[in-house]
């Protein structure tokens, strides 16, 4: 049996996880899932712990996530979001960080408009942190629970070529795929507009394992996967995109694109969509698609996460 | 306190020089006093060398009358530090929008004109300050920047804004700003001074330009002479030095505003450009831009935190370790901070001298640090090199503790 | 360092346990099996095929982590990775008999037991073991026990077996006194 080991005090980023750490979440995903599907769904080694939910920019599926995930481990769950709270009131990060440390929470979820907004509160708390997604720069639950997801769908991730498209430029989501999926083997092509892609990456200075395709048509022919990234309606409105009737034509998912993937590929979204500009309805609901699994999935990793980080002794 | 003869400084060992003229920084008075004061940042200068500094005029309210550079000017003299020397704005208000008494302003002891902090973005208003400032014998110097291209970046694009997901600043938006500075130089036979340049394509277009005979000058900072924009990332190596390095200072935190500044840290090959500019000329003056701020606007996150470094005490360590690394020879890093300000801004030498002792080691402690702004992301960072004496006129007016050696 | 049980000795055991279980347990059909986790699971399923071998009974079997339900006491030296539990029938009403191959403070067993009631609501619970070294610190006790060995606190039981480690046996290593 290999012994693995759990040294992380936070999860801000996978971008500099080794290939053993992500299989060690995905491992402990694939036991929470089990204990989810128990008649009682709920496990101890959180008790007598409070997770702190710090979400100062909206999202209810990912708060609510955690916090299913924190009450399924036994934990204690405080909530506090952005509406309504000391941050509307104009209360600093630095304010909050130092109430929230004084109240003493064992773990902050937190979630943030400001890329390193997570860094920024673990250099200031002694409570772990988990990043639930911190402006563009990363979203490392999501890219846990797509790789997991994936995993389960296709077995072994090594040579798969899947297809992240959409707003590169704005997405934590892309950023946090890339860090897990090319650690386990795949290889990325991203796709979508010039304007919304990282003038680095599109000028060939990518992260390795991954490359660039502007035309989505030729980036699905043979792909092994596609996620389709939400594009914010305001993009449209900021002179990066034409409109989003172009969005929608040009890398819109839809039944034809999707059939030029492999035939057992499937279709992922960390959601929220926006049916009939990055989706069409067809493809999101189909027999293809995995939004359904990875929203299961996001409990279980979340739950992983956790129990590492407060749940087992380190 | 006794003069030490220079003769017995330099048989000790020290480095006995001209003193540093710096023909840019932000002293903060009035205005915002939580940052920095012309008292301290006057007696910071000398820490660090600089025997005169220039103060940029975007306080509150910013000096565009001659009233407001005559208290600065006396502020400056109280002080009783290093020499201060006022650059008034180009523009009233600094609002870009019509041209300050530039003549008047001259009368009143401005060395230089300057909206710094922001570039004249009006082209016909900028072709207008370049012709009027003429009669008034000043330069005018400017911050190149597009700022609809730069737009709301907080750092360099490019690879490591990419990966840590902050909008960036293109290199090309300092490009564009000098590539229509130079042009307005050259129809209006002006005299002008691109402040801290830092990308390679700026550089090279002041290079075909002086090539041409324009009298254009310009200035680097000593951060962009040696950090990077990996310093954003968590990086603190030095743009010469390998990855061990990093492994030796041990990765710090990303997203650590003290590395926020404009123009942002640029890439390893902008810096080695500025270098090889200085090598070569096409870069007359290194020029700190030092730019305090209070702990309140930089510990915030780093989109909202204000754009700056405190650069004044830390500019001769970081120089001298270029100059160890072969980036320069020593002679030209010196005559960039003393002569060639002067030079630029026609000002007399004023026989103010320094004694640097090279191989002096210490380390970058906020409460040590004599700037009321302790925003520099050299903080705990080991340097080589400091001041150790600075005389203006003709009195001691910073001891390190150094005299004790040769009572 | 002393052989405790050898291959033999193991074997034996078991095949006994099994006998044991058939006397005393007279409802055969509501009896399962489930091994704790590691080493525990590979003896229940030995267990299983043994009253399978004996008396042709199909007895279900479950594998137990109780990973998550471990208290601080016995955490030390711990893997982070949680293994997946597998309880492919309704625990209710059923007599579980949990397999284990070390019985000593009982806080592993104790764990099992709430893991185990959160499937369900078991009629019994009952405790079969290979080896019972004693030094319990919760009132936890055996009722199929393949040996008894009397040892010190500091002591290391070893058991090995076939699945996990090549062979099948149980060796004592002893503290080395001060």
């Amino acid at each position: 049996m290999t012994v693995a080991t759990w040294a992380r005090r936070h999860v801000l980023s996978t971008e500099d996880w080794s290939r053993d750490e992500i299989e060690l979440v995905l491992e402990n995903t694939s036991a929470m899932t089990e204990v989810l599907s128990r008649p009682v769904r709920r496990a101890p080694p959180l008790r007598g712990r409070t997770v702190v939910l710090f979400f100062a920019e909206a999202s209810t599926r990912t708060r609510v996530s955690f916090e299913l995930a924190a009450k399924a481990l036994s934990a204690d769950v405080v909530n506090i979001s952005a509406a309504g709270s000391s941050v509307e009131k104009g209360e600093t990060l630095l304010d909050t960080v130092r109430t929230l440390d004084a109240l003493g929470g064992d773990v902050i979820v937190m979630r943030h408009s400001a890329s390193g907004a997570p860094y920024f509160v673990a250099a200031r708390t002694t409570a772990a942190v988990i990043n639930a997604g911190d402006g563009w720069h990363a979203h490392p639950t999501q890219g846990l629970l797509d790789a997991y997801t994936l995993r389960a769908a296709l077995g072994d991730l090594a040579g798969r070529r899947i297809v992240v498209v959409g707003d590169v430029l704005h997405s934590r989501v892309a950023r946090s795929d890339i860090h897990t999926l090319v650690p386990l083997g795949a290889s990325i092509t991203l796709s979508g507009p010039p304007t919304l892609m990282p003038s680095a990456w599109r000028c060939g200075a990518l992260p390795p394992g991954v490359t660039y395709e502007p035309d989505l048509d030729r980036a699905l022919d043979g792909a092994a996967a596609v996620i389709a990234l939400r594009l914010q309606r305001e993009r449209a409105e900021s002179g990066l995109l034409p409109s989003l009737r172009e969005y929608a034509r040009t890398w819109g998912l839809n039944e034809a694109r999707v059939a030029r993937m492999r035939p057992d590929a499937p279709v992922m979204h960390p959601g929220p969509m926006n049916e009939g500009i990055e989706i069409e309805a067809s493809v999101a609901h189909g027999a293809r698609s995995l939004i359904a699994a990875q929203v299961t999935n996001g409990v279980a990793v979340r739950m992983a996460l956790l129990y590492l980080l407060a749940g087992h002794p380190s | 306190m006794v003069l030490p003869a220079r003769a017995d400084l330099e048989r000790r060992g020290l480095l006995v020089v001209p003193g540093f003229v710096d023909l840019h920084a932000h002293l903060r008075e009035p205005g915002f006093e939580d940052s920095e004061t012309i008292a301290t940042g006057a007696r910071a200068a000398l820490r660090g060398g600089f025997t005169t500094v220039c103060a940029m005029p975007n306080t509150e309210p910013p000096i565009d009358s001659a009233g407001l550079v005559a208290e600065l000017m006396a502020k400056g003299a109280a002080a009783d530090a290093a020499r201060v020397l006022p650059i008034a704005c180009i523009t009233r208000g600094r609002r870009g929008a019509d041209l300050a008494d530039l003549v008047e302003l001259a009368r009143a002891g401005a060395v230089a004109f300057s909206d710094d902090g922001s570039p004249v973005s009006d082209s016909r208003l900028f072709r207008s300050a370049l012709e009027y400032a003429q009669v008034a014998g000043r330069v005018v110097i400017e911050h190149p920047q597009d700022v609809s291209l730069s737009g709301n970046g907080v750092m360099h694009e490019g690879a490591a804004s990419a990966g840590l997901g902050l909008p960036g600043m293109p290199a090309a938006a300092e490009e564009t700003a000098v590539a229509r500075d130079l042009a307005l130089a050259r129809l209006t036979g002006a005299r002008l001074h691109l402040t801290h340049l830092s990308t390679r394509t700026a550089i090279e277009l002041v290079r075909q330009a002086k090539a041409d005979g324009l009298a254009v000058t310009a200035d680097v900072t000593p951060h962009h002479l040696a950090l990077t924009d990996e310093w954003v990332s968590g990086s603190r190596r030095f743009a010469w030095e390998g990855s061990e390095e990093d492994a030796r200072q041990g990765a710090a935190i990303p997203y650590d505003p003290n590395t926020k500044v404009n123009p942002p840290l640029r890439t390893r090959a902008d810096v080695e450009a500025c270098w090889a500019g200085l090598r070569d000329g096409t870069i007359d003056a290194i020029a700190t831009d030092h730019a305090p701020h209070a702990s309140i606007r930089k510990e915030v996150e780093y989109q909202d935190a204000a754009f700056g470094i405190s650069g004044l005490e830390t500019a001769l360590p970081l120089m001298l370790a270029g100059v160890s690394a072969g980036r320069a020879p020593l002679e030209t890093v010196l005559r960039a901070l003393s002569e060639a300000p002067r030079r630029i801004l026609g000002l007399a030498d004023t026989g103010d001298w320094i004694a640097i002792d090279r191989d002096a080691e210490w380390t970058v402690d906020a409460l040590e640090l004599g700037s009321k702004g302790k925003n520099t992301p050299l903080l705990g960072r080991r340097l080589t090199g400091r001041v150790v004496i600075a005389v203006v006129n003709g009195k001691v007016r910073y001891d390190a503790g150094a005299s004790a050696a040769f009572a | 360092m002393s052989i405790l049980l050898t291959a033999d000795d193991v074997r034996r055991a078991i095949t006994r346990i099994a006998h044991e279980i058939v006397e005393r347990e007279r409802d055969f059909s509501q009896l399962a099996i489930v091994g704790v986790r590691a080493r525990g699971d590979m003896l229940a399923t030995r267990l299983r095929d043994a009253l399978r071998a004996t008396c042709g009974r199909e007895v279900p079997l479950g594998l137990l982590d109780i990973t998550l339900y471990r208290d601080d006491l016995t955490r030390i030296g711990y893997s982070p990775t949680v293994h997946r539990t597998d309880i492919p029938f309704p625990v209710d009403d059923r007599v579980v008999i949990l397999v284990d191959d070390v019985l000593f403070t009982g806080r592993t067993v104790r764990a099992a037991m709430d893991a185990l009631l959160d499937y369900g609501r078991p009629r019994a619970i009952r405790l079969a073991v290979l080896v019972d070294r004693g030094h319990r610190e919760l009132p936890i006790r055996a009722d199929f026990v393949g040996k008894n060995i009397a040892t010190a606190l500091g002591d290391d039981v070893r058991v090995r077996l076939v699945e996990s480690d090549g062979r099948d046996e149980v060796e004592l290593a002893q503290k080395v006194p001060a």
